[in-house]
């Protein structure tokens, strides 16, 4: 157990590969070519975009309300891209760039804070399971999945995001103990972001996050969430050891989350303005800049390139949201189940009726 | 639609929530490009300024039992439920709050704001983010002698604690032979209109209500809240206290003495069903955010239709007190009973059942219900057509005419 991985410092220097711990995980991304770092910057990029879209439409009473990831975008975006195709993620509800990786259209996520749906995407199709909103219940659908690619012979594993707060419901320690009695191919994936609403993470645990594993059998890393390679590195270790039979692996991925714990909140209430411009400092994307233009695969022109597609992006989907219609009256009685039973089908019938007659 | 109870004020416009409602100061940095205008901005947009302009440090005018100058205020309910609170933990050393950001924010609607400055961080407790140890450690805590008092920060997050609440919290008066008694108020913010994503505007009271051993209540008005969050925390048993959230910034006057100098004969006891608005004609039956709907609709038949209708507030879920309606029953012949949460097995269920018992007599038309559908709440954009609103009840009425 290493007490945190960084492949990157913060201003942007390449840790060397043969320096003491990072040695192990070094390999695991020693394929990657400043074009694929490129790739990593341009979807950070994106994703920070896209998260201000939302913010920008919740004040615009477009959304009812956007949980920002902003400053979390090379946890999401390093793990996210460690997955392959027959892996299957379960969020919880801010991890819109790991949305992004999985290729779930953001318009579907920005449906569900406009109120128009509670999901859209369709699971299977993306690997991504719809987002969590009560906090931790999603590892224990990891575990299960996991448990069930076991059985049935599939060759992927799962992943399960949760927060700092989340890590103290006891669903998040049923789902360390049974992915860890089952040997389950499962990844826990904690973005500590130091807060949960108003509470630091002391006042969850007296120990780190990625320590508490020990303790149900299985391993665990500690990685620097700021810093995308670290995160690419530690990922793809850790889900190869959960496909190799290992069983589950808890990597905790130290961040910080920069802007409120969504519109709705305001953090002047409990946490200093000092200790936010302390992590403003160590910026994933800033990271990420800085080396590639060190070594001169980024150019002005590049750069300047990327926030022209960041804002395209942006553009389009605000265009889309706009246009996305609140859905037909009657479709809340929609998918109630199967088989529609004979309440919800009168109430269906009524409720029609109603409808029918008022002016 | 025509009209709704939209149109009384009570809509507080999309303020989301996952889960902290303070409109927070925009982030100049998180703001796209081109994104944001000031004008374009809708005012309704951002939170109503939640309770908290006025709260921080200021809490209530009940300081430690001090008579007050003026005990009657205008307060909102949220506001009126943070003085109740201030006045029981004054009145009772034992008194602790705990739950998830009650402390330091002073909760995400800020009931409890200004509590932990005023009493300390061992009377407002600032617990880890899981709702089966909130409930269970209260009951730990009660059986040492504690009346604490939990926060759950959301209807949709009061599961986790299912079992402690049922299975503990409930029974151990009864298995222990009444030698344990557990003083513990559960409050629960619930109910929708407030345009939120998923789990934050669900109506849990049957559950609640169909376990032995639970007393549960609801206000729906900012003095029946100053009052009724004391009487719950004097309650040797344990109280559900169910909060109508999209009420929270509606304003009343309020009695602020507390409690505990209160004349017993003052008191409407917590139990209480009570007539709200006096009619003739027929009798709506309600509880929590449907009162002030039920109002309105009132209003309106007495305009539009020359209807007069009794309102009753049920204030108490169980024990129901239902002589007041069965009394009003007799009077009126027709009885609507309306509620957010799904009729099937609910309150309303109940209510029909033992008024047909009581007054089958009287009855000139069957019990009619207005409810929200029995499908899981929808999402944001069409909680308007799933909430109960002044159309459905008056057409409710209308069908009970009919008969
Ligand atoms: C079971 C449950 N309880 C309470 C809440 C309300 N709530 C929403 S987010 C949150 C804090 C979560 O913190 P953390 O797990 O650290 O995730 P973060 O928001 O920081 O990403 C709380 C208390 C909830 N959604 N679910
Ligand atoms: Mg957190």
């Amino acid at each position: 157990m290493t007490e945190l991985v960084q492949l990157l410092t913060p201003d942007g220097r390449r840790i060397a590969s043969d320096s003491g711990q990072e040695t192990d995980y070094q390999a695991f991304v020693a394929d990657v070519t400043d074009d694929d770092l490129l790739g990593l910057l341009r979807d950070m990029i994106i994703v920070r975009r896209l998260d201000d879209e939302g913010t920008a439409l919740q004040r615009q009473g477009e959304l009812c309300l956007w949980a920002s990831l902003r400053g979390q975008e090379a946890a999401q975006v390093g793990s996210g891209r460690a997955l392959g195709p027959s892996d299957m993620a379960f969020p919880s509800y801010r991890e819109h760039g790991v949305a992004w990786c999985r290729e779930v259209d953001p318009l579907h996520v920005f449906g569900l804070f406009r109120g128009t749906s509670l999901g859209g995407w369709d699971p299977a199709e993306h690997g991504f399971a719809l987002y969590a909103i009560v906090v931790g219940s999603q590892t224990l659908h990891a575990a299960g999945y996991a448990m069930g690619i076991t059985r049935d012979g599939g060759d992927g594993a799962a992943i399960s995001y949760f927060g700092d707060g989340a890590s103290s419901e006891g669903d998040v320690s049923e789902a360390f103990g049974w992915a860890s009695v089952f040997s389950a191919p499962l990844v826990f994936f904690c973005q500590n972001n130091q807060w949960a609403i108003s509470e630091p993470y002391r006042r969850q645990s007296r120990v780190p996050v990625y320590q508490r594993a020990r303790g149900f059998g299985f391993p665990s890393v500690r990685v620097d969430g700021n810093d995308v390679l670290a995160t690419l590195a530690v990922t793809r270790w850790a889900l190869r050891q959960a496909r190799s039979g290992g069983g589950p692996v808890l990597v905790e991925a130290l961040t910080y989350r920069i802007n409120p714990h969504t519109t709705a909140d305001d953090p002047s209430r409990y946490r200093p303005a000092d200790e936010v411009s302390s992590w403003r400092m160590r910026d994933p994307i800033e990271r990420l800049t800085i080396h590639l233009r060190a070594r001169g695969a980024l150019t002005d022109e590049r750069e300047a390139g990327l926030a022209a597609e960041a804002n395209a992006v942006a553009a389009d989907l605000r265009a889309r949201c706009l246009a996305l219609p609140d859905p037909p009256e009657a479709a809340l009685f929609d998918h109630v189940q199967v088989t529609e039973n004979n309440l919800v089908a009168a109430e269906r019938a009524a409720f029609t009726e109603l409808r029918g007659a008022l002016p | 639609m025509t009209t709704s109870d939209t149109a009384t004020g009570a809509a507080t416009g999309p303020i989301g929530s996952i889960d902290a409602i303070d409109p927070g100061p925009v982030d100049p940095d998180s703001i796209g490009p081109d994104s944001i205008t000031p004008d374009s901005i809708t005012p309704g947009s951002i939170a109503p300024d939640s309770v908290a302009p006025d709260s921080v440090g200021s809490v209530g005018p009940a300081t430690d039992g001090e008579p007050q100058a003026s005990p009657r205020q205008t307060l909102t309910l949220a506001k009126a439920l943070n003085t109740g609170l201030l006045s029981a933990m004054a009145a009772d050393p034992k008194v602790v709050i705990m739950g998830e950001d009650v402390g330091k924010l002073g909760g995400v609607f800020r009931i409890t704001d200004g509590l932990q400055a005023r009493f300390g961080e061992d009377r407002v407790i600032d617990t880890p983010l899981a709702e089966s140890a909130i409930v269970g450690t209260a009951i730990g805590l009660a059986m040492r002698g504690f009346r604490p008092v939990c926060e759950i920060q959301f209807d949709g997050f009061v599961y986790p604690a299912f079992d402690q609440i049922v299975s503990q919290l409930a029974k151990l008066h009864y298995r222990s032979a009444g030698r344990i008694r557990l003083p513990v108020t559960i409050r629960i913010p619930y109910g929708g209109g407030i345009g939120a994503v998923e789990h934050h505007s669900e109506s849990p009271e049957a559950y609640f209500c169909h376990t032995a051993g639970l007393r549960v209540v609801t206000c729906s008005s900012p003095a029946d809240a100053h009052l009724m969050i004391q009487q719950a925390v004097a309650s040797d048993d344990p109280v559900i206290f169910l909060e109508p959230k999209r009420r929270y910034w509606e304003k009343g006057e309020v009695d602020t003495t507390p409690l505990a100098s209160m004349p017993g004969q003052e008191q409407l006891a917590l139990h209480t069903a009570r007539v709200v608005r006096p009619g003739a004609d027929a009798t709506l039956v309600a509880y929590g955010p449907m009162v002030r709907t039920c109002l309105d609709a009132a209003q309106v038949a007495t305009e539009d239709d020359d209807r007069s209708l009794e309102v009753i507030d049920l204030r108490s879920l169980s024990p129901l007190d239902l002589d007041p309606v069965v009394e009003s029953v007799r009077r009126t012949g027709r009885l609507v009973v309306v509620h957010e949460a799904p009729s099937n097995v609910s309150l309303s269920s109940e209510i029909a059942a033992r008024v047909t018992e009581q007054a089958f007599y009287h009855l000139e038309s069957p019990v009619l219900r207005v409810t929200g559908f029995d499908t899981p709440y929808p999402p944001a954009r069409l909680e308007d057509h799933y909430l109960p609103d002044v159309d459905r009840i008056l057409d409710a009425v209308d069908r009970s005419f009919g008969y």
